[in-house]
């Protein structure tokens, strides 16, 4: 029996039939190995969900389109080591919902930017970007500080991420509302509480306005923890089970 | 409406779209009675207003006591087509300007006092306006022409196919209005939210059934090749669409939502679906557009019947593959990338068989090129399409992504595509289909269309060789040493040496749209029967020659 290409083009359901399993294979092969490879769902020391604060700070972050100018994925190259730091591991996006790798550098990387600039210098640059960079080419963000953050919806911020998978326990949702403003406030009450939720979390007035919580400490709070979590100096990349 | 005849009672498309449209009335005012979220408020508001000027419209027209006449084609929904595709691209186009500046002069093109016109919402406007809004239009409405013609069949669904073509301008709406105010979820080409996402699905599925519907009523015994793309099209994009935009949102009543994956599961599903809405969206289904509209200008059959099965199943087959080179180096693994860049690089075979396949049409009719200067930017679209899906396999390889990745290569690899292969090939299509649909003996004015033509061109060879020089060279500035060891440049360096060729690509923006203008004018002359005087016209009547037995 010879095959005719005619059967499809006289029967619009089995081109469609057709239509649909071709174009049905590369996703299944590239796609569905990577929910069970270890590879790539491996958990590494020190990551731990976002704090309320950094997750608002990370939806201002989506919210503004950030990701269209600035990647959060250092390649293992020589230069982008040295210029960005270690290469992004996998797990470090594994409760990023969505992933912010991007796909433009019109600006630097800022996977690893926590920790490299002062709180002070990401206010006059969020506020200002020309002021401390006059060739850059960035956007001003000077609204943030104006934005009360109200926490309205935190609470089901958190608990929509559960559902999604990032492990946050009840005790984490309970107490969203009050964390994001103790995460800007040393002397907050329930200080020792947040800390034992979120370990190394950074804690202090981010935006230079003690007065008020906002968008830009949100913001820079997220800026700054960003890349930090993972400590390579106790992470072996040659270890076995490092080496894919 | 001259398309109409009387008819008694309703008819069943009315009916169930108006039980459908008074269901989402009460929904959308639910939803603005119930929601805390302002941004969601606004845009249950604009809802309202749509559902309910679309049972109106409905209401009216059950009232009329019109029906469709069944005897002819039909054309309002292509006029509406074509002046939404115009409209949309214009407005695509100006964006894209808007931002290009922003880009070249930093400095006077923002308000630090509120964010919506920073490039970080504006892009998306961008992308959406030209993709999706300018592209979208511009494929419906060809899809709803070529599928009447080559079926020898009225569209089907009644007033089922006007439901999907507003319901698409609303999502165009709901998108941009979302982007500036700051609704997003940050997936490129697909960063409207939840509620978008859903309507879209509901849209793109009226639009299959209207689409295979109308296959169902055809007279013509074999489905066009051009349909088989058509379909294609939207088969797949409905597939990329629904699992791509998977995400559970934090209330039924407010906008923001998380996606279902993450990290490394989520980039690599976002770029199947961002780079086939590059194989599907940009070219299944402009490629519908090439095998109707080139063959039918050129009055030339089809170059190869054998070449478009090949090219068609091995195209749909590959494209989808070839997501991964979007995520080299990345913490994807390795393995996906390679399998990524081997089939981008087969994707070169299946890519030129079309291009051969549309070119090779013109053979015996080459001298439309001097004449016609339509078939012209047809013809050019197709060989643009060729640079470009070669370019694309080159740069998918390792080594070469590892310095064009992250830059302005990039941009310029999309633009040689979006506007070179994309907006020419809607340009030519829209230029024949006006004078047809309007029922003129020509266009307005040829000499326009030339002056379009050329400036446009001299427009997207500024904007793609300044965007290969600055993308090179910036990838090469970042990797640059010095004798000592040390990285030569600063980031903000690069970002300095950059900015003449932002200049050189904002002109190419500005000519690119000043053609376009010289378009609208040309073609809304032409729908009001005007023909510019003292112009030579070429005779357009067929050529009385043989066409030689080829293929």
């Amino acid at each position: 029996m010879k095959f005719k290409h005619e059967i499809f083009e006289k029967n619009s359901l089995l081109l469609t039939l057709g239509i649909l399993v071709v174009v049905s294979i590369g996703g299944i092969v590239e796609i569905a190995p990577l929910f069970y490879l270890s590879s790539t769902i491996e958990k590494v020391d020190g990551m731990r969900p976002y704090t309320p604060l950094e997750l608002t700070g990370r939806n201002v972050y989506i919210r503004e389109g950030c990701y269209l100018c600035h990647s959060q994925m250092i390649r293992p190259l020589r230069d982008e080591a040295e210029r960005y730091g270690h290469y992004s591991l996998a797990a470090e996006s594994m409760y990023d919902h969505p992933f912010q790798w991007g796909s433009k550098r019109t600006g630097p990387d800022l996977a690893r930017v926590g920790g490299k600039y002062s709180d002070a210098w990401h206010q006059a640059h969020l506020i200002h970007p020309q002021a401390v960079v006059p060739e850059s080419v960035m956007p001003p963000y000077r609204f943030l500080k104006d934005n009360i953050l109200d926490g309205r919806t935190i609470e089901a911020d958190l608990k929509t991420n559960r559902i999604v998978g990032v492990p946050y326990t009840d005790g984490q949702i309970s107490a969203a509302k009050s964390d994001l403003s103790t995460q800007v406030d040393e002397y907050a009450d329930d200080f020792d509480g947040f800390m034992a939720r979120y370990p190394g979390a950074n804690v202090r007035d981010f935006d230079g306005d003690p007065e008020h919580l906002t968008e830009m400490d949100a913001l820079i709070a997220y800026l700054q923890m960003l890349g930090t979590l993972v400590d390579f100096s106790t992470y072996e990349a040659d270890a076995e089970e490092n080496l894919r | 409406m001259n398309d109409s005849t009387a008819r008694k009672g309703i008819g069943l498309d009315v009916l169930t779209l108006g039980v459908f449209l008074s269901v989402l009335v009460l929904i959308s005012l639910f939803l603005t009675a119930k929601t805390q979220d302002p941004l969601m408020r606004v845009h249950a508001v604009i809802l309202l207003g749509a559902f309910l000027l679309g049972v109106t419209a409905l209401f009216m027209r059950a009232a009329s006591g019109l029906d469709f006449d069944q005897t002819r084609y039909e054309e309002g929904i292509i006029k509406a087509g074509v002046v939404a595709t115009v409209f949309w691209g214009l407005v695509g186009f100006l964006v894209g300007v808007i931002i290009a500046s922003q880009l070249a002069f930093p400095n006077i093109m923002y308000n630090p006092d509120f964010g919506w016109f920073n490039f970080g919402r504006l892009r998306p406007v961008h992308t959406s306006a030209v993709i999706f809004a300018f592209g979208g239009n511009a494929l419906m409405v060809t899809s709803f022409y070529v599928v009447q013609r080559t079926c020898h069949a009225r569209l089907a669904g009644g007033v089922w196919a006007w439901f999907v073509f507003w319901g698409y301008q609303l999502f165009i709406v709901l998108a941009a209005t979302g982007y500036v105010s700051g609704i997003t979820q940050s997936k490129e080409y697909a960063e409207p939210e939840w509620y978008i996402d859903i309507w879209l699905t509901i849209i793109w599925v009226s639009y299959l059934l209207v689409f295979l519907a109308t296959l169902w009523k055809r007279k013509i015994k074999h489905i066009y090749v051009a349909n088989w793309f058509y379909l294609a099209f939207i088969v797949t994009v409905a597939m990329l669409h629904i699992i791509n935009n998977l995400s559970i949102p934090i209330g039924l009543t407010e906008h923001k939502s998380y996606s279902l994956f993450s990290g490394v599961q989520d980039a690599m599903t976002q770029w199947w679906y961002g780079h086939n809405a590059v194989g599907f969206f940009l070219t299944a289904g402009f490629l519908g557009m090439m095998y109707y509209f080139v063959p039918k200008r050129a009055e030339r059959p089809v170059y190869s019947y054998r070449l478009s099965i090949v090219h068609f199943w091995s195209l749909i087959f590959i494209y989808i593959w070839a997501g991964p080179h979007h995520l080299h180096y990345t913490a994807l693994p390795m393995w996906a990338q390679t399998l990524g860049m081997t089939f981008s690089i087969a994707l070169w075979m299946p890519s030129w068989g079309g291009m051969i396949n549309g070119l090779m049409t013109l053979s015996g009719a080459w001298d439309k090129l001097r004449t016609d200067p339509v078939m012209r930017m047809l013809v050019v679209s197709v060989a643009f399409y060729g640079m470009s899906t070669f370019e694309g396999p080159v740069m998918s390889i390792r080594a070469v992504n590892s310095l064009s990745h992250y830059t302005d290569w990039t941009i310029g690899h999309v633009h040689s595509g979006a506007l070179g292969w994309v907006a020419y090939v809607s340009f030519g299509a829209i230029y024949c289909l006006v004078p047809w649909v309007w029922k003129r003996k020509r266009l307005y004015s040829n000499d326009l269309v030339e002056w379009h033509f050329w400036i446009s061109t001299i427009g997207i060879v500024f904007y793609i060789t300044s965007m290969w020089v600055s993308g090179i060279m910036q990838g090469l500035m970042w990797r640059a040493y010095n004798s000592f060891g040390f990285l030569e440049y600063s980031f903000v360096e690069t970002v300095e040496a950059m900015h003449p060729y932002y200049i050189i690509r904002m002109t190419g923006g500005i000519l690119f749209l000043i053609g376009a203008l010289i378009m609208a004018y040309n073609l809304w002359r032409t729908a009001r029967g005007d023909v510019r005087k003292g112009e030579n016209v070429p005779d357009m009547a067929p050529l009385p020659i043989a066409i030689p037995a080829v293929g």
